[in-house]
């Protein structure tokens, strides 16, 4: 019998309980934030969509080795001597034409693993987080700035330069000194 | 009502589908706004802002739902039984809403004057049960059916203290006529039936712990006649999907929506007449202290309309509050303790108002 | 003539508003008495283990991150302690002290997940808000040291990715100030509530001898009154200079080991985690995070098996290294997989309803689960 009238008096007492409770957040600002029309400001630190700077890239292919889900393509040629490639911002010569810089941000799993190798931080992470798209196809990201007729040339003139190395090699020559100022770096 | 249309009119079928025309009115009317209030209430209480574009704070939410249900396709189960599908939610919309026609909104408008209201109603939203029963089984489900059976269970089972406290309601004022209680509970607050009624003496000081138990017990169980939580169980969300309305789509899950909001009002309407004075003011009328008459049954309408929103601001606080009770603790909670509780409580009543 | 009944049989299928992810249970029912439960699970496999194989050893961080992602910093942490012991390296103290505030700070945000999602599953769908919103602050302050919400890619083997921000202590500070009395709401609305009360006490019992046939861990074996924790049994990292309990099931209103016992067990453990935070916080000595991380990481051959105390119980690694840059085997010990398994013993003759509400005590994560 007096369980019963505990059990009464235990329900009626917690359902007033945690009625004061919800009355009181009744009161309580609400906590929404009403996007679009208001966008939170996001920290420095943050992780959004991915940013070459192709000025500063020289093709060195750390970030695509890194990345865990293979998102980046990166091809390179050769530059022939004589060409100025540019600086890059922190003071070092480019040497490699790059052709294809492409990152399929749908397969992007934004873990950052690619902004650290790179030795010019050229790649990094933006706080651009509205960038759906209609198509698919637009995921991927083409950051090369050389056009396809630029890059053929570029390849054109490598293996002419190969094919005359390969050619003066096959003439002995025994007085020239090794070509070691035709190898890359 | 009646009467004064057919001065008006002359013409006893058209004052008569008029008169009928007005609580339908009123209960859609209510259950666009009943259920943008609650979407407002449940998202201030829970810190967030609800319903914010449609209009000046999401106001015509329910009418944008509205029009995305209208044209919704009709898909009836390979299985289904059909005729039983499509009347079920027919006759659970019209056990709510017959139950309008005795309710008094005011002193001059009453859908029908019969002597016997409370009777009437709680027949009538009996309907109710037979047509969930339907719902569950024709939809050849096994989710809805445990959902309709759970809801029949439960609904038959809170009939019972509901009848005993209308019961000894129905012993202290002696009338079965929703107008006439609400008629008595007149000039003031103090006369209300939760403070003992409108009668004199040690009898009324007697009364007052036992009407409110009496209200406390009849607000649950009409809380469990609708199925809101905690009794929730048929339309457990988590549990069975949605319950007996499972296969429904489109306006016919529209129409079990307006029931549900439809009978809430209903209920709250009955308890506001029995316990809280039905239309009567707490502390008198404008319209009498600068003489115009005509004022009179407006205020009236907008005090029934005042407590009948109260209590259902009530249940909905309950709702976002209490998690749900099983089926069987429902079961536990109406017969061990809500019915021993009621029947005590009109022994009471019984003796104290042969003082 | 005897009647030929046959008992139901009742499909929780994948797609359920109430199972943690997508689990699929078979249940065998009677009426609203259950017989028998049989999971199914598969719906999340991803293969782990095989990518870990083709990756480097710091590539498979990010991939940990995405097993239990309801407490990534756990993941990260079983293994770079689990790939830190293979590689026998010191690691600075400061990088200790940032982890195991990390690591506390993502028990606490788990274990709101894990309280919010059990009493919207009873019916309760107001805390649920509440504990989210709280959970907003912690999920801000590791967007502010490393820049994601939720799966962080934050502890490399040797050190951290990125330094504390310099407002992070002040911030945690007026996070634990905050907190506090949230959880005397969190007790008000839901825990000490009478319906709440009688629909988990009493349901699930679990008792002690069973749960440790069955491998339990974590809170589900502390509900049942065993106070078994990795983080005292088997201090990793620097847990051992710290003074906090564990709190273990009593049976305050029902049996010991029911599905009350196992959420109240949870509260307590966010209050232990507070105060392991408040006695760290202001201990962070002065370092370089990036000190001891190896530039190429190339273990000696050998196997290693190690385990840390993850929200949901003992979450352990088992890496074999065959000398190469690309780990040979990367098995995880899920303590959710292995606590899936009591649910056909817990759910044995009990309703319907019951089944969730033992389902949400279990607290499951299906990507731990299926890997």
């Amino acid at each position: 019998m007096k369980q019963y009238l505990k059990n009464t008096f235990d329900g009626i007492f917690t359902v007033l309980v945690g009625m004061k409770v919800t009355f009181k957040h009744l009161f309580t600002p609400a906590v929404t934030i009403q996007y679009p029309d208001v966008k939170v400001k996001l920290p420095d630190r943050v992780r959004n969509r991915l940013y070459v700077n192709m000025d500063d890239c020289i093709g060195c292919d750390q970030c695509s080795r890194a990345c865990p889900v293979s998102c980046i393509e990166i091809e390179t040629v050769k530059s022939i001597p004589g060409e100025d490639l540019g600086i890059t911002s922190n003071g070092k010569k480019k040497a490699l034409w790059v052709t294809k810089f492409n990152i399929d941000i749908a397969k992007c799993c934004y873990c950052q693993l690619c902004v650290f190798p790179c030795p010019t931080e050229c790649i990094y992470m933006t706080d651009v987080y509205e960038f759906a798209e209609y198509e698919r196809s637009n995921f991927l990201y083409k950051f090369a700035t050389l056009t396809d007729e630029e890059a053929a040339q570029k390849k054109i003139n490598y293996e002419k330069l190969q094919a005359e190395k390969a050619a003066a090699a096959a003439k002995p020559k025994p007085e020239t000194p090794a070509q070691t100022e035709n190898k890359p770096e | 009502m009646y009467q004064f249309l057919y001065d008006l009119i002359g013409n006893e079928i058209l004052a008569g589908l008029l008169v009928a025309v007005v609580p339908l009115t009123i209960i859609l009317v209510f259950a666009l706004f009943g259920i943008w209030l609650e979407r407002k209430v449940s998202a201030h209480m829970q810190d967030r802002l609800g319903p914010m574009r449609t209009g000046w704070h999401g106001w015509l939410q329910t009418v944008a739902d509205l029009m995305k249900m209208l044209q919704k396709e009709d898909i009836i189960a390979t299985d289904a039984d059909k005729t039983l599908y499509n009347i079920a939610p027919v006759l659970v919309f019209t056990g709510s809403f017959a139950a309008y026609a005795v309710i008094p909104f005011s002193s001059k408008l009453l859908g029908s004057e019969v002597e016997i209201g409370l009777f009437y109603v709680l027949a009538i939203s009996s309907l109710v049960v037979a047509g969930i029963l339907m719902a569950g089984w024709s939809a050849n489900n096994k989710y809805s059916l445990l959902g309709a059976m759970r809801a029949a269970a439960q609904i038959i089972s809170y009939e019972i203290p509901t009848a005993l406290i209308v019961l000894s309601m129905v012993m202290l004022t002696g009338t079965l006529s929703l107008d006439k209680i609400s008629q008595m509970q007149t000039s003031s607050f103090w006369n209300w039936n939760i403070f003992g009624g409108a009668i004199f003496g040690l009898s009324k000081f007697l009364l007052i712990p036992f009407m409110i138990v009496g209200a406390l017990i009849i607000f649950t169980s009409t809380l469990a006649e609708v199925n809101r939580v905690p009794f929730d169980i048929p339309e457990a969300e988590s549990e069975l999907v949605a319950g007996y309305f499972t296969e429904y789509c489109g306006m016919k899950w529209g129409m079990f929506m307006l029931a549900e909001y439809g009978n809430m009002f209903a209920v709250s309407a009955i308890i506001a007449i029995l316990f809280f004075g039905g239309y009567q003011s707490p502390i008198g009328y404008l319209g009498n202290s600068i003489g115009a008459q005509w004022l009179v049954p407006f205020e009236q309408g907008f005090w029934f309309i005042a407590k009948g929103l109260t209590l259902v601001f009530v249940q909905m606080w309950l709702r976002w509050t209490l998690p749900r009770l099983r089926v069987d603790q429902l079961m536990t909670v109406c017969w061990k303790y809500l019915i021993p509780f009621a029947f005590i409580n009109l022994i009471i009543i019984g003796i104290i108002s042969l003082i | 003539m005897a009647l030929k009944t046959e008992t139901m049989v009742l499909n929780m299928g994948p797609q359920h508003p109430s199972t943690h992810g997508v689990l699929r249970l078979e249940l065998d029912i009677e009426g609203e008495l259950i017989l028998g439960v049989k999971p199914h699970i598969g719906y999340l496999h991803r293969c782990f283990e095989k990518h870990a194989e083709a990756m480097t050893y710091p590539q498979v961080i990010p991939y940990t991150d995405r097993l239990d992602y309801l407490a990534a910093m756990g993941n990260n942490f079983g293994y770079v302690t689990t790939v830190e012991k293979l590689l026998g390296i010191q690691i600075p103290e400061r990088v200790e002290y940032i982890r195991v505030i990390m690591a506390e700070l993502q028990r606490i945000a788990s274990h709101l997940v894990a309280i919010a999602t059990n009493g919207a599953d009873i019916g309760a769908l107001t805390p649920f808000l509440y504990l989210f919103r709280d959970r907003e602050y912690i999920l801000s302050l590791f967007e502010m040291t490393c820049g994601a919400r939720m799966l962080y890619n934050y502890m490399w083997i040797g050190g951290l990715s990125h330094d504390i921000h310099p407002d992070f202590v002040r911030k945690t500070k007026e996070f634990i100030i905050h907190f506090r009395p949230t959880i005397v709401e969190l007790n008000n609305l839901l825990t000490f509530n009478k319906i709440f009360i009688e629909r988990t006490a009493n349901i699930g019992i679990l008792p002690v001898d069973t749960a440790i046939n069955f491998g339990a861990s974590g809170p589900v074996l502390r509900g049942s009154g065993l106070p078994f924790d990795v983080r005292k049994e088997d201090p990793y990292s620097i847990y051992n200079r710290f003074d906090f309990e564990i709190p273990t099931g009593k049976g305050l209103v029902g049996t010991v080991g029911d599905c009350w016992d196992r959420y109240y067990v949870r509260v307590l453990e966010m209050e232990q985690s507070l105060r392991i935070i408040e006695q760290a916080i202001d201990k962070i000595p002065e370092g370089d995070v990036h000190s001891a991380i190896p530039k190429r990481i190339k273990p000696p051959k050998g196997t290693v098996y190690s385990r840390v105390e993850n929200p949901r119980g003992e979450l352990g690694y088992f890496i074999i290294s065959d000398g190469n840059l690309n780990p040979f085997r990367v098995k995880v010990r899920a303590p959710s997989f292995v606590n899936l398994e009591l649910m056909g013993e817990l759910c044995k003759g009990h309703l319907v309803a019951d089944v969730i509400a033992i389902l949400g005590s279990l607290d499951i994560v299906l990507g731990e689960i299926d890997r």
